[in-house]
């Protein structure tokens, strides 16, 4: 006789389990909608340029963005080699191309500093001044175009108007509008026009007023503050971590300048300045640090017209440039952060090699890590305020 | 649009036609490197306006474009998106090329990654020179853009294929043959 063991009662509960699994998954699948790739650019008009930015989308929603830079790559650092040390100051204007006449004053510090040459303190003041003012000609710019970018035209034509304004006054002492290649290594060109003075204290008045008029119209507007407070916050340890410099880190918190805390350099000693900072690091915050530093500007551009020294614009400089042995790293506080050129020399007319680092370059590489879970639209709003420049990144 | 294909434009219809055009420039802009803000100023800018010269800055893509400014640098990355985008724009279409890079490669003549030239690649009806041109050197471009359409003879062989949208051949000596527009179909080979 044998004996069949009954079968156990099967586990309903297990197989129902596992068909509500079975269920979900191929409702998963069937309601899956794969990653979207959204490609910005090179040619668009939300990346300043020749941007590309390659984006990986889940509905509305970024989870990875890709930065793909090289298309304004001109090969900076080889020409340099190819070149003597005035014609490079040609070059090099064209960096950052909305700040021109910042970009040579490294360049040409760093020269001096291996010649062994002082410039006058006369030429030193009108650098400075010069220099304030090719901020105060970015800013204005950023300042337009932040509005154009959250879709407000009207901001774009203030800015742009402002903009002429100062560029009328650079057009003036230098005889270039854009790109001035004023400066000579020992010195200046030529001593500031007659008149310029009295018209440069105007049209800081204008800008000024400018200031104003922007913070009525832009920091005050309700869609610009919800289109920008909280969105793209940079924390200062992430930012100093990523290198970003200049203005974004400023609006994070961090409070570092180099025209107060690296090496003295221009007129910047001689000043009372106050550095901007913003505790919250987001694109609100970008954009109110640049408002205020414009203001600033402003400020040293007339104590610098107040304290400008008489005397001679040029020190003594041999005919043909010869810069001996050496190696000199100058840096300095450029409109979009900290910029520095290396140069080597082997004691010819033309330096070895040339190591730039620019601002924009590493601003932007902190995107990959900001763009990560912001909305479409927001992506446009933190390229806007983090404001680079093409030839900045690329070089 | 019988008469344009065949050539035989009344003289009057013809003005009228190139007037109508000439005030009608929908502009591509393609801002590449500091030219790129000078146009900028040109476009946005109260003191200069170019709307007022009839040119509308706002396509919404190159397809809906008369007109591309090719506005700085052409580095050898970009060339071929310029080549692409210009074949995307409708017959008939004008290109004006502003600033010594797009021009002739500019200060970076011995770069190892710029293009010298944008002409290389597509044609060039206009040249602004300047580095960067000011905002009134484009304006002027502009006008000369539009003395040379109000001028434009339908008759012409070349002009007619443009208006056609068909292949237009340029021989240039110094480089190989370009070929505009949809690529002509091989001829058969006769078989011997």
């Amino acid at each position: 006789m044998s004996t069949t063991e009954m079968p156990s009662a099967p586990d309903f509960e297990l197989e129902r389990s596992a068909m509500r699994h079975l269920a979900d998954a191929q409702m998963n699948v069937e309601l899956d909608t794969g990653d979207m790739i959204l490609n910005l650019g090179p040619q668009h008009p939300a990346t300043h340029g020749t941007l590309r930015l390659v984006v990986r989308l889940d509905g509305e929603r970024v989870i990875a963005a890709d930065p793909v830079i090289g298309y304004m790559h001109r090969g900076y650092e080889k020409l340099t080699e190819f070149r003597t040390y005035p014609q490079i100051t040609t070059l090099i204007n064209r960096i950052d191309w909305l700040s021109s006449f910042a970009n040579e004053v490294p360049f040409v510090h760093a020269a001096e500093q291996l010649m062994g040459i002082e410039a006058p303190a006369r030429a030193q003041y009108i650098r400075t001044i010069l220099t304030e003012l090719s901020r105060i000609a970015t800013f204005v710019l950023f300042l337009g175009e932040m509005g154009l970018q959250v879709g407000a035209l009207t901001p774009a034509f203030y800015g742009f108007r402002d903009r002429e304004h100062v560029l009328n006054l650079i057009e003036g002492a230098t005889g270039g509008r854009f790109h001035p290649n004023f400066n000579r290594i020992g010195g200046l060109k030529d001593d500031l026009p007659w008149g310029w003075v009295s018209e440069t204290r105007q049209v800081m008045q204008l800008v000024l007023d400018s200031c104003d008029q922007f913070e009525d119209l832009v920091v005050g507007n309700e869609i610009f503050l919800s289109r920008t407070r909280g969105i793209g916050i940079i924390p200062g340890d992430i930012g100093t971590a990523y290198g970003v410099s200049g203005s974004n880190l400023r609006a994070s918190g961090v409070d570092w300048d180099l025209r107060r805390d690296g090496v003295p350099y221009l007129a910047y000693p001689d000043l009372d300045f106050k550095v901007w900072t913003h505790a919250a690091g987001d694109s609100f915050a970008r954009y109110w640090v640049r408002l205020q530093e414009t203001r600033e500007s402003v400020r040293m551009v007339l104590q610098l017209l107040d304290g400008l020294p008489a005397g001679p614009v040029m020190a003594k400089v041999p005919r043909i440039i010869k810069v001996p042995e050496g190696e000199a790293w100058v840096e300095t506080e450029n409109p979009l952060g900290q910029m520095g050129y290396y140069i080597v020399s082997k004691g010819a007319t033309g330096p070895f090699r040339v190591k730039i680092r620019s601002a924009s370059f590493s601003n932007v590489s902190i995107l990959p890590w900001l763009l990560r879970g912001v909305y479409v639209p927001d992506v446009v709003t933190i390229l806007a305020s983090l404001y680079f420049i093409l030839g900045d990144i690329d070089r | 649009m019988g008469l344009i294909d065949k050539g035989r434009t009344p003289k009057p219809l013809t003005w009228l036609l190139n007037y109508s055009r000439k005030y009608s420039l929908w502009m591509f802009q393609w801002g590449l490197a500091c030219c790129a803000i000078e146009m900028g100023a040109a476009l946005a800018s109260p003191r200069y306006d170019m709307m007022r010269l009839g040119v509308i800055p706002f396509p919404a893509s190159p397809r809906q474009a008369d007109l591309v400014v090719i506005s700085g640098t052409v580095t050898d990355k970009m060339a071929p998106a310029i080549r692409r985008l210009y074949e995307q724009m409708p017959d008939p279409k004008y290109v004006i090329s502003m600033g010594s890079c797009a021009n002739c490669g500019g200060p970076y003549w011995d770069s190892y990654s710029v293009t010298k030239g944008v002409d290389q690649i597509i044609p060039v009806d206009i040249y602004v020179p300047g580095c960067p041109p000011r905002p009134e050197a484009l304006l002027q471009a502009i006008v000369m853009l539009q003395a040379q359409i109000q001028n434009e003879g339908i008759g012409n062989d070349q002009l007619q294929k443009r208006w056609r949208g068909e292949p237009v051949v340029i021989d240039d000596p110094h480089t190989a043959p370009v070929v505009l527009g949809p690529k002509p179909e091989p001829t058969a080979v006769p078989v011997v």
